[in-house]
């Protein structure tokens, strides 16, 4: 148990800001980030505990991705406060951004095991190489989600979800803390889902705190804590049944959103589509 | 009839032709590795601007030096940083799409430099040279220079080579784990120029954008982890110097088209290896597939 004990190595600080004691993972207060024509996010606040899972749910162009850029720390916002357990944003690593599959060039010459090493390379530092520990960490992170038999593969022979699962043993040798993933079920089948569901449930009990963005309204109640819905700003967080009631969701979803009466419950179907949404984000 | 051993040995009794391979070898080297990330960083097109962008540079340095070829590879080397942090920059601050930008300055800059040759009293042979290539010409100097430069390329490459590595890959990830995003890519920018530099001499600005692309381009094909690309990818650029030189001495062909089709000519036959490949195994699904 405990692999984030197990893997940390006592000598180096897993963060180079420290955390401040009892401060909550993530704090964002009155977050807004506007482009040169639109607004991206409008005052969003909020708090995350740690070992949590928040499903961030929204719309296309809702502003899932920017709100991840921004507490990743590589997206400035135009106003408001982010603050990771105490602190800016700016000099954490134990943040791990886990990207949609469709950012990624799956031709690129790299083995499953480079890319999980890749969350290492902060930790070893300029001019230093992979010493054995460092592969000990990739192995173990591999064997967390799953993948321990297909290190060597090139990426390209992974199946989606075992792509998904690859970049999560990635932060996971980033030896990140809080981790955001972004659609991460998206494009998967349901065995796939539940596979990334079911490592969710195991990161949390090792003190990860997960956010997630998705489409998927019955994942997000039935799979997270508690739920943001987001819409450029919140139109409710909080635990699923008291979020996602019909009538946010249609202010949340607009137009993009079916509703369906059965006779017991209310039947939400979400958008479809799921198209990169970063288009217009920069880095900063 | 000569031995088969006589018309491989033959081209070395003169010392011309075994300062052009040697050169083409170190060349064929030096390209190829950087080269990797240009293939997998989609630079392609960068990498012929820069190479064209620096001929007002040259033709500078050929006009101040009247004619002599020693201090021309200073005057690349400058404007070749110049022109990549520069072609770099509009990259990121344009108004227009980035290939219009580029395409705009790195042919605006060829034509200066075609201009400024120009006005020499019979100027084509020379510009031919700086177009084309002049690997039979390179001397002892250029060839320590080469050396050097390419050594440096080579040391830079191997340290940074994880930084890079990511950098290429995933630039979220770079800029999540606070590498220093702009200076990576900034040296690999400058990496690109020297590798430019080295190469003016063996197959010049016009054909330079082969030495970059298409050997990479070759092992990108036939090999799946970044090492084997880069190793791969050298092996078939100096066999290719090597191989263009012969072909060069005993067709009488220009040199830096000889080694730049040679290049073409392995592309095209891992290419149809590849082709050859996949059809065959759409015809023989593998059974244990994931």
């Amino acid at each position: 148990m405990g692999i984030l004990k197990e893997l940390r190595n006592p000598n180096i600080s897993s963060h180079d800001t420290e955390h401040q004691e009892g401060a909550p993972i993530l704090e964002i207060s009155n977050l807004s980030v506007r482009y040169e024509n639109a607004i991206a996010l409008d005052d969003i606040s909020l708090r995350v505990s740690t070992a949590e899972r928040l499903a961030v749910v929204g719309p296309n162009g809702a502003g899932k991705s920017t709100l991840f850029k921004v507490v990743a720390g590589v997206l400035q916002p135009s106003s408001g406060e982010v603050k990771i357990a105490g602190q800016k944003p700016g000099g954490h690593i134990c943040i791990a951004y886990v990207p949609q599959r469709s950012q990624v060039d799956w031709k690129f010459p790299v083995s499953v095991a480079d890319v999980v090493m890749m969350g290492r390379i902060r930790k070893l530092g300029l001019l230093r190489w992979a010493k054995p520990r460092d592969w000990d960490y990739v192995r173990q992170s591999l064997r967390v989600v799953g993948l321990q038999d297909l290190a060597g593969r090139q990426i390209s022979e992974l199946s989606g979800g075992q792509q998904q699962r690859m970049f999560i043993a990635r932060a996971l040798a980033q030896e990140a803390e809080l981790m955001l993933m972004d659609e991460p079920f998206t494009g998967l089948d349901m065995a796939s889902q539940e596979d990334i569901l079911q490592i969710i449930v195991e990161l949390q009990k090792r003190g990860v705190t997960v956010l997630a963005s998705t489409h998927d309204l019955n994942l997000a109640s039935e799979h997270f804590d508690r739920v943001l819905l987001l819409n450029r700003r919140v139109f409710g967080l909080g635990p699923p049944q008291e979020v996602f009631t019909t009538d946010r969701l249609l202010r949340a979803f607009g137009g993009h959103l079916r509703l369906m009466q059965t006779e017991s419950d209310v039947l939400a179907l979400g958008d479809t589509c799921c198209e990169d949404e970063t288009s217009h984000a920069h880095l900063a | 009839m000569p031995t088969w051993l006589e018309v491989l040995l033959e081209p070395f009794s003169y010392a011309f032709m075994v300062r052009g391979m040697a050169a083409a070898l170190m060349v064929g080297v030096v390209c190829a590795t950087v080269g990797t990330y240009i293939v997998l960083r989609g630079m392609a097109f960068f990498g012929d601007a820069l190479a064209h962008a620096i001929l007002p540079g040259v033709a500078v340095g050929y006009l101040v030096g009247g004619g002599a070829r020693e201090p021309l590879f200073w005057w690349s080397l400058v404007t070749a940083i110049a022109a990549s942090i520069g072609i770099g920059a509009i990259s990121k601050g344009a108004q227009l799409r980035e290939d219009t930008a580029i395409g705009i300055v790195f042919a605006g800059m060829f034509a200066l430099g075609i201009a400024l040759i120009s006005t020499v009293r019979d100027y084509t042979a020379d510009l031919a040279h700086f177009l084309f290539g002049d690997v039979l010409g390179v001397s002892a100097g250029d060839l320590y220079l080469i050396a050097i430069f390419g050594g440096l390329i080579l040391l830079v490459v191997f340290l940074f080579y994880k930084e890079f590595l990511v950098l290429s890959f995933d630039p979220l990830l770079a800029a999540t784990l606070r590498l220093p995003v702009h200076l990576v890519e900034t040296m690999l920018l400058v990496l690109t120029a020297l590798a430019v530099v080295v190469s003016l001499q063996t197959v010049g600005v016009a054909l330079m954008v082969a030495m970059l692309v298409t050997p990479a381009a070759t092992a990108y094909l036939l090999t799946r982890r970044l090492p084997s690309m880069m190793a791969l990818g050298a092996l078939i650029a100096s066999l290719s110097g090597v191989i263009g030189l012969y072909l060069s001495y005993y067709i009488s062909i220009a040199s830096g088209a000889a080694i730049v089709l040679t290049s073409t000519v392995f592309f095209l036959i891992a290419w149809a290896v590849r082709t050859v490949q996949r059809i065959s195994a759409n015809f023989y699904p593998k059974t244990d597939r994931l």
